[in-house]
């Protein structure tokens, strides 16, 4: 018996990285999941997206553990679309239990040439996304009046400015991490009332395609200060994808049921170094 | 098959409420236990301290769910007895993994009313005996390949300020500095060290005449009732709950020390129904 069972969590970026990885633990612990993904480009990310084969791994991956996925290509920063895909899902699956604001970009290393709209773009997705998921999934959680849990994923750079170079990509990034922590406040404030918790988890680099492309190491490699700086205080490179769907499926569980407003790194003691 | 099956932790404080609490959920887990209390009054602390009674209730509760656990009466601010309970309960048990820091006290007075005795025995227990449990574990976590998980009870209190709590406060900010140069000092050998920080939680250290007066000095001194308190404790957090269950607290102690968390360190994990963002 999962922690989840009966449970329907709307998980945004789940085509493939932590988003994957959350949809299939949470489909461990019973819950049945409404995923979306952009599955496309945008235009200052240089290293490859996600693909519809990506989400139709997704699927399979979670139907092999018998539970029911309703599966759609939405982009975070289009609010309408978002609804949409929370309307088809609930339709099929019933009220929302849980949101997990997972979509994310990293225009780090991307081209030079349009800084301004790294930094615009990165904002857009990073945090307009994480607002639009939540207020396009809320009110099917009020509706329902048992309460929820809502985890937006911020990142170390929502806590600290290390590693920092003046790029659009890193200023928009840790901008927009941060301003997720500003969310996560004020919807914890605002739905304490309906019992629904949210909180923000902050994971340091994660074994995942945005981490680990070719762009991203090129970056890193002519800039070793921004490297140097992005050190774990734990003897370990990256955290896997799992460890953040751990984090985020006890945040989730009633083992955290009094659990709200909290920043939880999963970091490696990244921001305490 | 719990997630700590084959651990070892050391939990102060063991004999009722958090400590107790941690105690079995650990050890439904699968850990064996090392367990140490007071078990007898500290004279500036206004209600009634752990006794050896209860002490046994653990043991039995842990023997219960067929783990085992070593339990000894020992004061965590005193590092001779508390080493020697840790020793003795890595020689039966033969490791140790997990440190809960649980022990803890609480008194209440107004800045210029904490008198000396107060201040001492609260930051020799609260923070003093934090940093001895620590101190006395470490030599065995280190000896582990796999390293270790450490977690410090800190408390709301160990992130804001709360009138009438000045010593208790310093205390509980004190383990937060202690928690961060733990974490930077073990990270090498693998051993993680986070605290909590619990809101108001429903054991014998709140629910007491002491601290319903202090929650609600509007009433006469010694009238306030169990209700009347919660009616405060409710106004502390952003969730509609008065306070929150032991065992809350625990299953955030047993998410840390799992392998669910183990990339977690140096964190503070507030368990406070959003009070600290209130």
């Amino acid at each position: 018996m999962g922690k989840l069972e009966g449970k329907v969590a709307f998980i945004t970026g789940a085509a493939r990285g932590q988003g994957r990885s959350h949809a299939i633990r949470l489909a461990q612990e019973g819950a049945d999941i409404i995923a979306i993904d952009l599955m496309g480009p945008v235009a200052s990310v240089a290293y490859p997206m996600s693909t519809p084969a990506d989400m139709e791994q997704t699927v399979k991956e979670v139907e092999a553990l018998d539970r029911r996925i309703i599966a759609s290509q939405a982009d975070v920063r289009d609010i309408a679309a978002l609804r949409t895909a929370v309307a088809q899902g609930t339709a099929e699956l019933g009220p929302v239990d849980i949101i997990l604001a997972n979509a994310g970009i990293a225009p780090q290393g991307g081209p030079d040439a349009d800084q301004d709209l790294a930094f615009h773009e990165v904002v857009e997705v990073n945090l307009a996304g994480v607002r639009n998921t939540v207020q396009a999934a809320v009110p099917s959680m009020i509706e329902k009046g048992q309460g929820g849990a809502i985890v937006l994923t911020s990142s170390t750079q929502g806590l600290t400015g290390r590693g920092g170079d003046g790029s659009g990509g890193s200023e928009g990034y840790a901008a927009a991490k941060h301003g997720v922590v500003g969310l996560m406040r004020t919807y914890a404030n605002w739905l304490a009332q309906y019992s629904i918790r949210v909180n923000t988890v902050h994971p340091t680099g994660v074994n995942t395609p945005m981490v680990v492309n070719e762009v991203m190491q090129r970056y890193l490699t002519e800039n070793p200060e921004v490297g140097n700086a992005l050190q774990n205080l734990m003897p370990v490179p990256m955290v896997e994808a799992v460890d953040i769907s751990n984090a985020i499926a006890f945040l989730v569980s009633d083992d955290a049921r009094y659990i709200t407003g909290v920043t939880l790194p999963v970091d490696a003691g990244f921001t305490v170094r | 098959m719990g997630m700590l099956e084959g651990k070892v932790a050391f939990v102060t404080g063991a004999a009722r409420g958090q400590g107790r609490s941690h105690a079995l959920r650990l050890a439904q887990e699968g850990a064996d236990i090392i367990a140490v209390d007071l078990c007898g009054q500290i004279d500036t602390v206004p209600y009634p301290m752990a006794t050896p009674e209860d002490l046994q209730q653990t043991v039995r509760e842990v023997e219960a769910l067929d783990r085992r656990i070593v339990a000894t009466q020992a004061d965590v601010r005193d590092t001779a007895a508390l080493t020697a309970a840790l020793d003795d309960g890595v020689a039966q048990l033969g490791r140790l993994d997990i440190v809960a820091a649980n022990a803890g006290i609480a008194s209440y007075a107004a800045v210029e009313d904490v008198s000396d005795q107060m201040w001492d025995d609260m930051i020799g227990t609260n923070l003093s005996g934090v940093f001895k449990t620590v101190r006395a574990a470490v030599p065995h976590l280190k000896a582990n390949e796999d390293g270790g998980s450490v977690v410090l009870t800190s408390s709301t209190a160990g992130i804001m300020g709360m009138a009438h709590l000045a010593h208790y406060v310093a205390a509980k900010h004190g383990v937060v500095g202690l928690m961060k140069v733990f974490a930077i000092e073990l990270a090498p050998h693998m051993i993680r060290v986070n605290s909590v920080h619990p809101t108001t939680v429903n054991t014998d250290m709140v629910q007491n005449q002491g601290t319903y007066d202090l929650f609600r000095p509007d009433l006469a001194p010694g009238t306030a009732t169990r209700d009347d308190a919660g009616d405060a404790f409710l106004t502390l957090n952003l969730l509609p709950v008065k306070w929150v269950e032991p065992v809350d607290i625990s299953n955030a102690v047993v998410f840390l020390a799992s392998d669910m968390a183990r990339y977690v360190t140096g964190v503070q994990l507030p368990v406070d129904a959003g009070s600290v963002i209130k």
